[in-house]
């Protein structure tokens, strides 16, 4: 007990202090996850809205793929993109193992799914009621997507979420394609589990508090930018 | 087979008026003429007309019991479904994209898009492309056309049925269609509201846009009606200007209908 409460105290003052090494840890997170969930989600809506408005042999089969891919199990994503980018692997002239770069790819392949497969749902829920209405003032199916997705906007923002919640809390997959170096490619996640390994549980800690504050601060954001843009479509 | 023959009984001024109409519109999607239009649905035939034309001016109200194959055959004369059998003309063209920006429809629950009142018409007016200022001018019009200026900005979701109804009504309206379906619009709506709704529906038609009607509502065919088509099992029964369909109707089950017999 004792020791995990000079190990909280000391993960404040690291908090507090600004440490350096700390905070470089917090930043490359954040870099790796964010840019993986806007590819994610350039990649994954448009996937999602033509699996929702689109009818063509095989839809069903891609979407049940697609749902079954929400699952993917990190290391397994971690082991085939490790496996594409080493310097065997197809990939490999680009020699982008072990960089921030790998991580982000690999948090790609996890997170394209989870938007794809809820942004079809939030699509296909809302072409349902609008088809007939959107037929009838002339506007083609391909043509009614933008139109959907901007009404599903808020539904969707709960999918970026989702996608964020999946990266920022993934450890498997960065760790086998970043190989957790210092000051390269280490972030809060593995960070965590290493520092925990070594019995240093001031450092992970601090990156756990950090951790959950962040999550805590992207959905009051998601939230408060939702609330904000209902207002402003409907100025 | 009384009951099946088409009265097309067509009363002399209303067809002078609409041919007036259409000389005034080369370009116009009207007359509608329908020729062997059937649809079927899992090996039955829910709907089939042999023929039926539906010519410019006025308001054409289609009636008849549940199941008759009203809505479906405003369905297919939109093109929102296909027909599996026969044709649809429109002034003696097939459905193209610009047949199907002359007509528009309202549907018995509107659908209101996710956005402020004055952005559904905006998307309906920047959909048939209008630009900048006549863009500007036709939606101050419309949105004074249906009383719907003073909720301009609010979200068209927390109007109430009647606004909402109006708000497709105008949106519908918003490129000046030749031609307006009409799926019971006022079905779920208080007196008050369906009147207004009415009030609009009669300003359309005289305006010249041609109003084809689906209504189970008697008092309103009376009200708004200046031809009632009638369908019975699929098919159109009767054709005919409404004063001659409520004093004379000629097949069986558009007279049970009128006194409220009960139609199986």
């Amino acid at each position: 007990m004792h020791d995990f409460a000079s190990s909280l105290s000391l993960a404040v003052n690291l908090i507090l202090s600004g440490d350096a090494e700390l905070w470089s840890i917090v930043l490359l997170s954040l870099r790796v996850s964010l840019t993986a969930v806007a590819v994610a989600a350039v990649i994954g809506m448009p996937v999602g809205a033509a699996l929702a408005v689109g009818r063509f042999a095989g839809r069903r089969a891609l979407i049940v793929l697609m749902n079954a891919l929400m699952g993917l199990p990190p290391v397994v994503v971690g082991l085939m993109v490790y496996l594409m980018l080493s310097n065997s692997g197809p990939l490999g002239v680009l020699q982008l193992l072990y960089t921030p770069t790998a991580m982000i790819i690999a948090q790609v392949v996890l997170v394209t799914p989870i938007v794809a497969a809820l942004t079809r749902q939030v699509v296909e829920d809302i072409d349902a009621e609008y088809a007939e209405q959107l037929r009838s003032i002339g506007v083609s199916r391909l043509a009614s997507v933008p139109t959907l997705l901007w009404d599903g906007r808020t539904s969707l923002l709960t999918a970026v979420l989702a996608g964020f919640g999946r990266a920022t809390a993934e450890v498997g997959a960065v760790i086998i394609v970043g190989g957790n170096i210092n000051h390269v490619t280490r972030v809060m996640t593995t960070t965590i589990a290493l520092e925990t390994s070594k019995g240093n549980l001031a450092l992970a800690l601090a990156l756990g508090a950090i951790l959950m504050l962040i999550a805590i601060s992207v959905n009051a954001a998601v939230g408060l930018l939702g609330a904000t843009s209902e207002r402003a479509a409907h100025a | 087979m009384p009951d099946t023959t088409i009265a097309h009984s067509f009363d002399e001024s209303h067809i002078a008026q609409a041919e007036r109409s259409v000389a005034s519109h080369t370009d116009s999607i009207l007359p509608v003429s329908v020729t062997d239009l059937a649809f079927t649905a899992d090996g039955k035939r829910l709907v089939y007309i042999d023929r039926l034309t539906l010519r410019a001016g006025g308001s054409t109200i289609i009636m008849g019991p549940n199941g008759a194959g009203k809505s479906l055959l405003l369905r297919l004369l939109h093109g929102l479904i296909g027909a599996s059998e026969g044709t649809v003309l429109f002034n003696s063209q097939p459905m193209s994209a610009r047949v199907r920006r002359r007509q528009a429809m309202v549907f018995q629950r509107p659908v209101v898009l996710r956005r402020s009142v004055r952005a559904n018409i905006d998307y309906a007016l920047s959909a048939h492309g209008y630009r900048g200022l006549n863009r500007r001018e036709r939606l101050r019009d419309l949105l004074e056309m249906g009383e719907l200026a003073d909720m301009a900005r609010q979200r068209a979701r927390t109007l109430s049925g009647g606004e909402q109804q109006r708000l497709a009504l105008v949106r519908a309206v918003a490129a000046s269609p030749d031609l307006l379906f009409l799926d019971e619009p006022t079905s779920s709506l208080d007196p008050a509201s369906t009147h207004r709704i009415e009030a609009l529906i009669r300003r359309f038609a005289e305006e010249g846009t041609k109003i084809v009607m689906v209504t189970h509502d008697l008092g309103q065919a009376r009200r708004l009606a200046d031809e009632i088509v009638f369908m019975h099992h699929g098919k159109v029964t009767e054709q005919t200007p409404a004063n001659v369909f409520f004093d004379r109707p000629s097949s069986p089950a558009a007279r049970d209908f009128i006194t409220g017999g009960l139609l199986v």
